[in-house]
């Protein structure tokens, strides 16, 4: 059984996180602004979760490829990951703690018929919208969301409640190393500001092996696990071998029969949970 | 656009100010605007199903070219060796036929308004900050008003898209006029070589329709090619056949001296000469055929802009002398094309400069070197002065003698 906790202070949310997001507000949609590396991240994630998806599928229309699937955009800000994800035909719901954002947020797909149609927008933690929306979205997507949260093991478990079995959890994140120090922080925030000084905590990012572990014993299955490069030069992002800075994630909860699985090591679990295998990398 | 899988639920519009032309046959005179068709351009007509239509409606393939000076002998011949076509001479009329079939085909997709004109546009700031519509917002001259994520301007060379969106152009016009027309050939032959000389005046070119038929295009001073409209049939007959037959230009000097390294190429490289064929003569123009326009040269200095897009002659136009205005146009068209495709499949918004500014790239990259050798062809072809009929004449004798140089031209 899971804890809710009916406090001011919502248990994933960090106030003070949403503090930092509340100055830059209004600034996310300008492609050269201090968002940058978020709307060129596009051209990686979207592709990411398109193609996942559709490989997944068997009927899927090449001109309106995401069409049908229902997507809960976990942090999702101004919408700069929704409105791509819109376009392609998902039902999105977008949600974020901050009020602000999804003003941003709504503001920006009320010029576009049809992206105001397909995107909702909501202002919210998580943990409020699983009572009503138990196992109601195909795909979620958390895109440099978790290493902001303040209970990371309670958001993986929201996600599971409000993703339908089998359905695909898709997240995007930054590595605990020393390598992520120096770049993610010092170089991307103190040196270049590529990214927004106080953005990120080292303290909190979130190792991949953590993030499978945490996954697995909450009822996903990680299926890919593949290492983001980001260029500040050329201003684009690439995926490359390694995760010790960015990374992106892809997991599968668990359909109520389970799937059957190596079943070398002895299971800890009670139900018929697949046994993890340690994430592919592409 | 309309035809690509991943524009499927995408809507598109078409302004046109002429009147919808579509064909089930051609009339039996042939019209006098006719372009050459490329390869490449044919391989793009026919991804989207409108170069069948082409073939069904009429074309002429031509496998050779041959191109002379008159000033000296020297001359070029470019074939491809698997006696494969090397292009195709089609009347406009009949592309813009085609074209609209297919336009018709993805009607639900594609609407097409003949007969307007926008009148006025509204360009939408970079930033999104602001409570205004992001998008462009066009009127149109019976007050109807559209609003596009992209605009493409594809509205030739004097492009009032261009010009609104203050797109600087460097231009140049030149004070020749090109006459066209209809003309008919004194006997059939095979009539599957396109020629060109290059008079001091300017290059005068017949290109093959049928064998009974060819189409001029002659570029000469303005005064010239009044005259020539003027004229009577007989007598512009005659400047036809005169002009590519006399050798009045010729000097001892230069024939002498072209003589010479053409020897010298024949000891080096023995392939290095070809045959000279005659180009055929010409018998009659078709009555009410005969026509002219200005020529000149234009190059944007953008492509693109944000939520802007410039292509064909809107953005870059060239003398007819090389016979590549139109495939620089259906170029750009692959190109924008293919960015658009892979935008919509990624999700992103049409009208963003970042993929925009990849065509622009990769077009410009393309397009100046071919506009600035045009450019410089028809000057360096423009005079009689010895020492430039020299250059040319070697230069033009060795590029035939070189396999390499022929082929990428």
């Amino acid at each position: 059984t899971m804890k809710r906790l009916f406090s001011a202070s919502h248990s994933s949310v960090d106030s003070k996180e949403m503090k930092k997001f509340q100055l830059l507000a209004h600034k996310w949609w300008d492609e050269e602004g201090e968002y940058s590396a978020l709307h060129s991240m596009n051209d990686i994630r979207v592709p990411f979760i398109r193609d996942t998806l559709l490989n997944m599928s068997s009927n899927y229309h090449l001109g309106n490829p995401l069409s049908g699937v229902k997507i809960l955009d976990v942090g999702c800000g101004g919408g700069l990951l929704s409105e791509p994800l819109g376009r392609l035909g998902a039902s999105v719901t977008g949600i974020d703690p901050l009020e602000d954002n999804i003003r941003t947020a709504d503001q920006h797909k009320s010029f576009d018929p049809v992206l105001a149609k397909r995107i909702q927008y909501k202002s919210s933690s998580l943990e409020e919208i699983v009572e009503e929306c138990m196992e109601t979205f195909d795909v979620i997507v958390a895109s440099e969301v978790v290493e902001h949260v303040a209970d990371l093991e309670m958001f993986i478990k929201c996600c599971s409640q409000v993703l339908k079995p089998e359905g695909s959890l898709f997240i995007t994140t930054i590595n605990k190393t020393q390598l992520s120090y120096v770049l993610g922080i010092v170089v991307a925030e103190k040196i270049t500001g590529i990214v927004p000084e106080g953005t990120h905590e080292w303290e909190k990012f979130v190792p991949p092996e953590e993030l499978e572990r945490l996954l697995e014993s909450n009822g996903f299955s990680v299926k890919t696990v593949n290492g983001m490069l980001y260029n500040p030069l050329s201003g684009s992002w690439s995926w490359m071998e390694s995760t010790s800075i960015n990374y992106a994630m892809h997991a599968v909860k668990s359909g109520a029969q389970g799937q059957s699985s190596p079943a070398d090591a002895p299971s800890e679990l009670e139900s018929e949970q697949p046994l993890a295998t340690a994430g592919t990398t592409m | 656009l309309g035809h690509d899988i991943h524009f499927h639920d995408k809507k598109i519009a078409l302004l046109e100010a002429g009147p919808g032309k579509e064909y089930d046959h051609m009339p039996d005179t042939y019209s006098n605007r006719v372009s050459s068709v490329s390869p490449g351009s044919a391989t793009l007509l026919s991804s989207f199903g409108a170069w069948d239509h082409v073939c069904s409606l009429r074309l002429k393939p031509f496998r050779r070219m041959q191109v002379w000076d008159a000033c000296s002998e020297a001359m070029i011949v470019f074939e491809k060796d698997d006696l494969d076509d090397m292009g195709y001479i089609v009347e406009n009329d009949v592309i813009m036929s085609a074209l609209t079939k297919q336009l018709n085909a993805v009607a639900d997709r594609v609407e097409v308004f003949y007969r307007s004109r926008a009148v006025g546009y509204t360009w939408p700031l970079p930033s999104h900050s602001c409570d205004t519509s992001p998008w462009v917002q066009i009127e149109l001259s019976d007050g109807r008003r559209l609003q596009t994520k992209l605009l493409i301007g594809a509205d030739g060379h004097n492009s009032v898209v261009r010009k609104e969106a203050e797109i600087k152009n460097i231009e140049h016009r030149y004070d020749q006029s090109a006459v066209v027309a209809t003309l008919h050939l004194s006997e059939a032959t095979d009539n599957n070589v396109a020629w060109q000389r290059f008079l001091p005046t300017g290059p005068i070119a017949l290109l093959p329709l049928s064998d009974t038929a060819s189409s001029l295009v002659w570029s000469t001073s303005h005064e010239h090619a009044s005259e020539l409209l003027a004229m009577d049939e007989e007598s512009f007959v005659d400047s036809i056949n005169s002009a590519f037959w006399s050798n009045v230009n010729h000097s001892d000097f230069i024939d002498t001296a072209g003589a010479m390294f053409r020897s010298a190429i024949s000891l080096l490289k023995p392939s290095g000469t070809a045959v000279r064929q005659l180009p055929p003569s010409v018998a009659k123009v078709d009555p009410e055929s005969r026509a002219m326009f200005p020529l000149g040269m234009g190059h944007a200095t953008q492509y693109v802009q944000h939520r802007v897009a410039l292509i064909g002659d809107a953005a870059h136009r060239v003398h007819p002398l090389a016979g590549q205005g139109v495939n620089l146009g259906f170029g750009d068209i692959a190109c924008l094309a293919h960015h658009l495709s892979a935008a919509a499949f990624n999700g992103r918004d049409l009208g963003s400069l970042k993929h925009l500014l990849k065509f622009e790239t990769e077009r410009q990259r393309h397009n100046v070197s071919l506009i600035a050798a045009t450019d410089m062809l028809k000057r360096l072809y423009s005079t009689r002065l010895a020492p430039l009929v020299l250059l040319r004449t070697w230069g033009l004798q060795a590029t035939n003698a070189l396999p390499p140089v022929k082929v990428r031209i």
